[in-house]
């Protein structure tokens, strides 16, 4: 994957596709590549106010959603993204698929490549899932959350949404606190936000903070207050249940108390400071209800904004403005 | 037959040897080793002067899947791709199916090993029954049976008290322990070295103190026992390092590194292949300073033997999501020129020291009869091409099995010949030489 040729000719932006076949990750994106996208979402953002929201950007096209884990957000928001861009969709769900019959990943992928699907939109447990169907596919694999790694299209629209708020991302405070180990949000939004120029913290208790996180280029704390202090932006992670059976922190009560958000921890951090998290939300547990439900809060918009983000990746994967000229 | 191996350069660290000699060999034994040796009837074989001749290479750490995992790799198609990648010997781990932990199943592997008649197989009983880790398995029928020392490699014995004890009874034998050193409760479901990469690549790591704990139990328990303790595949810093202590302190304990180990680090994950399911092994491939620390080790004399872990898969067992693909690679025909490129050619060690890493010492710590050309002992000769230009093919592997991250690596040096028993089993086509 090479980064993308952006030339000016009379100050057109000559190149509106993403020149790459697959969206594996954030990491081995571009600045401009970003950019793109999220300028590219604006202009999405806009078909979803439309009375009638569908374009034929994808028409004829075919997207398979390939989930081997639960999601209801990421496919409901990946297929209404498709379905707005008049693509054929077909979502397949780890329960429905052959899977328990013992395939494995890779004849999966093959027998679908074998439907000449266009586009693969993958969500599963294990890390580099979708280095493997990309490996093995013609299809454009889109990386809906892979294992531990990334999942590029949540960052893309926290980025947004962001950026929605602050009209910048560069020279913004960023701090993300919760189970940074077990997270692909984390690490999507680490490689993102410090290629565009954000400052970013990180904060955890040590159990749950990755070996050799600076290397990251971001600042890691254990001191809550310290990674909300002045920030622009707060972004909490989910911290799961069954953590604890992992002796990475002694019980939830716990964890709020030393690192759930709070009104009062909120007070901290910048004036119009806002508060993000993926979902789904552990309410009392890594936020507290007053915090997830008050104005600081921008949980729901991302979600809105989840739609055009992946209309977005979807319509500049398969080729941009120069397909619909070529059909 | 008698056959005079001319000229060439030969290394015999054990008889302090280290020049321009002839070796005469008759029949499976070694005959002389000397200046201008006279013919004598024996057939000559000119070895040319970038060759080098040295007593057999013994590789003390090889799965040959067989019994039970024939798909992998066989005890035929891995003594095949032995004696290419120069081994006269290897040493065979019990985790076979079913365990080698009886003399039932040592005798079907070395009943086997005859049939196939090219390297030396001398097997490595289990520990304990099943390799369990709760009894016991019958140490002295293995013994009996040609076990040359005991493990539950693939896992550690599962318990200090266990430990001791095989120790205690194995000590009998004069066999030693060998052991898969890892804390269980550490590693939990990792899958790579806990570092950096792991966490860019999101996948569960095992950290080199999960190691090197288990290289401290053993040498705590050599030292209680007063037995041989042998460190498989050490991969960790902090391991070393313990070994280094042992034995400045005098306890009898040994280690052994794979190539794959001082030639990669855990970076390989990443590139040229993202989650190339041929760099996950155990234990993982680890961060620079854990290679560069094995590499001092080698050049040092703390390490004692370079052991493959030669661990065949099927192309299907790794053709999966990265933590769900088997742990392990082949190792047998490429470590000779990963050893001769990484160590020698670098400048780390030299010939000499290499011959002891791949010959002397797995026999000594084994206690085969091999590791020398001293006159009466098996003529078993592994003439190596320092110089010569190798491209590994993957496909080209003789084992059944072709699960290697050094696919199209160029490296310099490689095997010329190999003989066991004074018989020829390899002749490399590409080595002038005429066998």
């Amino acid at each position: 994957m090479s980064a993308p040729v952006i030339t000016k000719v009379d100050e057109t932006p000559a190149v509106t596709s993403l020149r790459r076949k697959d969206l594996l990750g954030i990491s081995d994106m571009a600045a401009d590549e970003i950019t793109l996208v999220l300028d590219t979402a604006e202009a999405m953002k806009e078909i979803g106010s439309r009375p009638i929201k569908k374009v034929p950007a994808l028409r004829g096209k075919t997207v398979v959603n390939l989930f081997f884990e639960p999601s209801t957000r990421t496919r409901t928001s990946f297929e209404i993204a498709e379905k707005r861009l008049s693509a054929d969709t077909l979502n397949i769900a780890i329960a429905s698929s052959s899977v328990v019959k013992g395939e494995t990943l890779a004849d999966t992928a093959l027998n679908l490549e074998a439907m000449q699907p266009d586009m693969i939109v993958l969500r599963h447990s294990s890390s580099g899932a979708c280095h493997l169907l990309s490996r093995i596919c013609r299809s454009a694999i889109i990386n809906a959350g892979d294992g531990m790694h990334e999942h590029p299209t949540q960052a893309l629209l926290d980025a947004f949404t962001i950026r929605e708020r602050k009209k910048r991302l560069e020279g913004l405070k960023v701090a993300i606190v919760g189970d940074l180990l077990h997270s692909r949000v984390l690490r999507s939004n680490i490689h993102l936000l410090t290629k565009m120029g954000a400052d970013v913290w990180v904060c955890g208790p040590p159990t749950l903070i990755p070996t050799d996180i600076r290397r990251f280029g971001v600042r890691a704390t254990s001191r809550v207050d310290e990674a909300v202090a002045d920030a622009d932006v707060i972004m909490l992670l989910r911290i799961q249940l069954e953590r604890m059976e992992g002796a990475f922190f002694p019980s939830l009560r716990e964890y709020f108390n030393v690192f759930g958000m709070t009104e009062a921890r909120l007070r901290l951090a910048k004036p119009d400071v806002i508060i993000m998290h993926p979902g789904p939300m552990n309410r009392g547990v890594e936020i507290a209800s007053e915090v997830a439900d008050g104005p600081y809060s921008v949980i729901l918009d991302q979600v809105a904004n989840g739609v055009a983000v992946r209309m977005a990746v979807l319509y500049l994967l398969a080729g941009g403005a120069e397909h619909e000229t070529a059909a | 037959m008698k056959r005079l191996l001319k000229g060439g350069r030969v290394i015999d660290p054990v008889n302090g040897i280290d020049g321009v000699h002839d070796v005469l060999i008759d029949g499976d034994r070694i005959a002389a080793v000397g200046r201008d040796l006279p013919a004598d009837g024996a057939s000559v074989v000119e070895i040319p002067g970038d060759l080098v001749v040295c007593p057999g290479f013994i590789d003390m750490h090889v799965h040959l899947r067989e019994p039970g995992q024939e798909h992998k790799e066989t005890v035929a198609s891995g003594t095949a791709s032995a004696v290419a990648g120069g081994f006269t010997a290897v040493a065979c781990m019990p985790n076979t199916i079913p365990v080698n932990d009886n003399a039932n199943v040592t005798a079907y592997i070395l009943s086997k090993a005859t049939e196939a008649n090219l390297a030396r197989v001398h097997p490595i009983g289990a520990v304990s029954r099943e390799s369990k880790g709760e009894l016991l398995a019958d140490i002295a029928e293995l013994k009996g049976a040609g076990c040359v020392a005991i493990t539950d490699d693939g896992h550690p014995v599962k318990t200090a008290l266990l430990m001791r004890r095989a120790m205690e009874y194995a000590g009998m034998f004069g066999m030693p322990v060998i052991e898969h050193c890892e804390d269980p409760s550490l590693k939990g479901d990792g899958v790579a070295h806990e570092g950096y990469m792991a966490a860019t690549l999101g996948l569960r790591g095992m950290p080199g103190a999960c190691e090197a704990l288990g290289v401290e139990r053993g040498i705590l328990l050599s030292e209680l026992t007063g037995s041989a303790f042998h460190v498989a595949h050490m991969s960790a810093r902090a391991s070393l390092r313990a070994v280094r202590k042992g034995k400045e302190a005098g306890l009898r304990v040994t280690c052994e590194v794979a190539p794959h180990h001082f030639t990669l680090t855990d970076e390989a994950l990443g590139s040229p292949i993202p989650y190339d399911t041929n760099t996950k092994m155990n234990p993982p491939l680890r961060e620079a300073a854990d290679r560069d620390a094995m590499l001092s080790g080698i050049a040092d004399g703390s390490v004692d033997v370079i052991a493959t872990d030669h661990a065949p898969h099927h192309y299907d067992e790794k053709k999966v999501e990265f933590d769900r693909a088997p742990f392990g690679i082949v190792g047998l025909e490429t470590a000779v020129p990963l050893s001769l490129d990484r160590l020698v050619h670098s400048g780390r060690i030299r010939l000499p020291r290499l011959v002891e890493l791949l010959s002397v010492n797995p026999s000594r710590i084994l206690n085969l009869a091999g590791g020398s050309l001293s006159i009466g002992a098996p003529a078993d000769v592994t003439i190596i091409a320092p110089e010569l230009r190798v491209r590994i093919d993957a496909s080209r592997l003789r084992s059944r099995s072709k699960n290697t991250p050094f696919d199209g690596w160029d490296l310099r040096g490689g095997v010329a010949a190999t003989l066991v028993g004074g018989r020829p089993v390899f002749v490399n086509p590409e080595a002038r030489l005429a066998l």
